[in-house]
């Protein structure tokens, strides 16, 4: 084969496997930094750092964005156990038809504390980023045993072993350092008082009780507009 | 294609290993998507047992077909090029090794983790934290025995099928790396140490990219080899080849932000993900054209050749669903088709026509080269192809019906302006393109055990090809 001097620059990755390498590493690495790293300094990427013109929060409402208790926590990690995300989303688009079938569209704020995050990508079931509030706690129950008893549509699976699995304390208590430790503002009482929170609860009340919270904390003012 | 040089011996044993794996998970990965299908459309077949729901299930046959079939076909196929293509034996036959029983490792690792409800709650990145640590020793092993093996070559020039893999292992070491963070909490219990909208844009940064660069990026490598080699024709354009290459590898880790559109992450980085999603067409279509146009002048050899058949219908569903891809990330479209089974459809097109095909004919090829034996029943071939080709097409038309109707039933208002239907109503009138989507599924299925038997019986074979 020809052993000619490598006239250009493709013709020099072609025969340099190390050249080859970096130059896809480094042509790899440019979309990924532009469009991710930005998000984790610019101002607006969540609402609540918004300021008025005399420097207070813009929207004091969204200072209601809270930690999950650690029931909530735990009712969490049953949601990601069951992998419900792959059915449900949490993000409600700012269109006409989900403001009137789900309410208020969903914040980046909102979703602050959720490691990982649950916006999901496909509604085989219904949107539940405002779900909370919207059922009683009896509903839940009886829909989360038997969602065809309450929905005859529902395909969803009966989840009937929640009722009597207890909420495992001493992991809880670990999975709430945890969150602490990446930055989700629980206190040192908090951590402590992990038993007390959840004596006696089962897997059922934890879940109803993450469910209940979704889409509570922020009380939306009527015709105010949280993104440009 | 291979060197002038006298062949030393290759390292096929690697490669029928993995190859053989590779078409058992296929059968594993279409009997989940069909358990899966079921339960959608009768969700009795839950069972009410907590390791056989639909939310556990599905994370093990995606898992199952991408990394498992997907992996096994993609480290299978690329050892066996890389050494045909440099004319030059593995780099090392213990990092090899290492790599299959490593990967196969992870695999049942999965297989029991999923199921037992262990997830990291991230889609495609479900594996927890123990077993992400051995997926990436494992991807870093397979990675530099491949780039040894380049450099050991015996040719000057590095085949443009290897720049994609080497595109494929730096891209999914990234993407693996930062989309995994996490703090331990237990053994099979972490957190995203991101949160909110920033761990949704590396997440969909890391899903596109799986796609980009796994399935698309890795099964380039392949078409790359095996088209020209079955159609025994060189490939139609280099200069394509290389504009392609370098416009795909810059291009595709920008499109995850089209999965964020309209929600709560920063308008611009979703409508620059949907720019770029609509030029991607290009280099997209500039692999499909130049596999495609190989054939010129031997289009005849479609209709004695079942093996070809798979190939160049493959590049036909790349085409297809790469054109598809970019119109569902306009807002407008996307405003619809999002949230719906529509994306369900459109990943199927992609994943069983596009990736399925190429690596079908990419394993059929390899087989009788590997075993040095004919093909035990080339009838059979052509009767998983069609098989599987009408599997594909009720799966895809079945699901397009189902989510655009989804999407309109969603948002249909009647004079008053009251929305029409409940989000149950919607529900129900998918059931019957469920049950023909689990019909799609069942079709594959039998080509999977038809391509798994006709394997078998290749291998056992006794006769050698003269």
């Amino acid at each position: 084969m020809a052993e000619d001097k490598p006239k250009g620059l493709q013709e020099k990755l072609e025969k340099n496997v190390f050249a080859l390498l970096l130059m896809v590493a480094f042509v790899l690495s440019i979309g990924g930094i532009v469009e991710i790293v930005p998000l984790f300094y610019l101002e607006n990427v969540l609402e609540d750092n918004a300021l008025a013109s005399d420097g207070s929060p813009r929207f004091p409402e969204l200072a209601g964005v809270r930690p999950y208790t650690p029931l909530e926590l735990a009712g969490r990690d049953i949601y990601l156990r069951e992998g419900c995300y792959a059915c449900h989303s949490q993000m409600v688009r700012p269109l006409r038809d989900e403001k009137e079938r789900y309410g208020h569209y969903s914040l980046a704020v909102e979703s602050k504390y959720d490691h990982p995050f649950q916006w999901g990508s496909k509604r085989t079931g219904p949107d539940l980023a405002r779900v909370g509030g919207k059922y009683s706690d009896e509903w839940h129950v009886a829909h989360l045993l038997d969602p065809r008893s309450m929905v005859p549509e529902s395909v969803m699976p009966r989840y009937r072993w929640l009722k009597d699995a207890p909420i495992d304390v001493v992991s809880l208590k670990k999975r709430v350092g945890a969150m602490k430790a990446i930055g989700v503002p629980y206190s040192e009482k908090e951590i402590a008082d992990v038993s007390t929170a959840v004596a006696g609860k089962t897997e059922m009340d934890a879940m109803v009780a993450y469910l209940q919270s979704l889409g509570t904390m922020v009380k939306f003012r009527e015709g105010r507009d949280y993104r440009e | 294609m291979e060197g002038t040089h006298e062949k030393e011996s290759y390292n096929f044993e690697i490669v029928q290993w993995f190859s053989v794996a590779a078409v058992i998970y296929l059968v594993v990965g279409a009997l989940l998507g069909v358990i899966i299908a079921s339960q959608l459309s009768w969700p009795a077949l839950n069972l009410d047992i907590p390791y056989l729901t639909f939310g556990r299930l599905r994370p093990l046959h995606t898992n199952a077909v991408i990394f498992a079939f997907g992996g096994c076909t993609l480290m299978g196929a690329s050892f066996y090029i890389v050494q045909r293509t440099c004319s030059v034996r593995l780099w090392s036959d213990k990092l090899a090794w290492f790599t299959f029983i490593g990967w196969n490792l992870v695999i049942v690792s999965a297989v029991i983790t999923l199921p037992l409800g262990f997830t990291q709650g991230k889609e495609y990145a479900e594996l927890e934290w123990p077993i992400d640590i051995a997926i990436a020793l494992v991807w870093v092993a397979y990675a530099f025995n491949f780039i040894m093996t380049i450099v050991k070559r015996r040719n000057s020039h590095i085949y443009v099928a290897n720049w994609f893999f080497i595109a494929m292992m730096v891209m999914i070491t990234y993407l693996h790396v930062v989309n995994s963070l996490a703090i331990p909490v237990e053994l099979f219990k972490s957190y995203s140490i991101f949160s909110g909208v920033h761990d949704a844009m590396i997440q969909w940064w890391y899903g596109h990219n799986a796609v980009g660069f796994l399935l698309t990026a890795g099964f380039l490598g392949i078409m790359y080899y095996f088209v020209p080699k079955q159609s025994d024709r060189p490939i139609y354009s280099y200069r394509l080849s290389v504009l392609h290459f370098w416009a795909l590898v810059f291009g595709y880790v920008w499109i995850g932000g089209h999965h964020l559109l309209y929600t709560a992450l920063p308008d611009w980085v979703g409508s620059l993900g949907a720019i770029i999603s609509i030029g991607m067409i290009i280099p997209s279509w500039g692999g499909a054209v130049n596999g495609m146009m190989t054939l010129s002048g031997a289009w005849d050899k479609l209709r004695t050749d079942y093996v070809l058949r798979f190939l160049i219908v493959s590049l036909a569903f790349y085409a297809m669903s790469t054109f598809e891809g970019p119109m569902m990330s306009l807002r407008t479209v996307n405003s619809l088709s999002h949230y719906t089974d529509w994306t369900i459809g459109h990943v199927h097109s992609g994943a069983l026509g596009w990736v399925v095909m190429v690596s079908t004919g990419a394993i059929y090829h390899m087989l009788s080269r590997l075993w040095n034996k004919q093909i035990y029943s080339a009838r059979l071939v052509n009767f998983h192809f069609w098989i599987h080709t009408i599997g594909i097409v009720i799966y895809i038309c079945a699901m397009w019906v189902s989510g655009i109707m989804q999407g309109l039933m969603w948002r249909t208002y009647d004079e008053y302006g009251n929305l029409v239907y409940t989000f149950a109503e919607s529900v129900a009138a998918m059931h019957p393109y469920y049950v023909l989507r689990t019909l799609g599924g069942v079709l594959v299925l039998a080509g999977a055990l038809v391509m798994l038997y006709n394997t078998v019986m290749t291998i056992n074979k006794s006769k050698a090809v003269a």
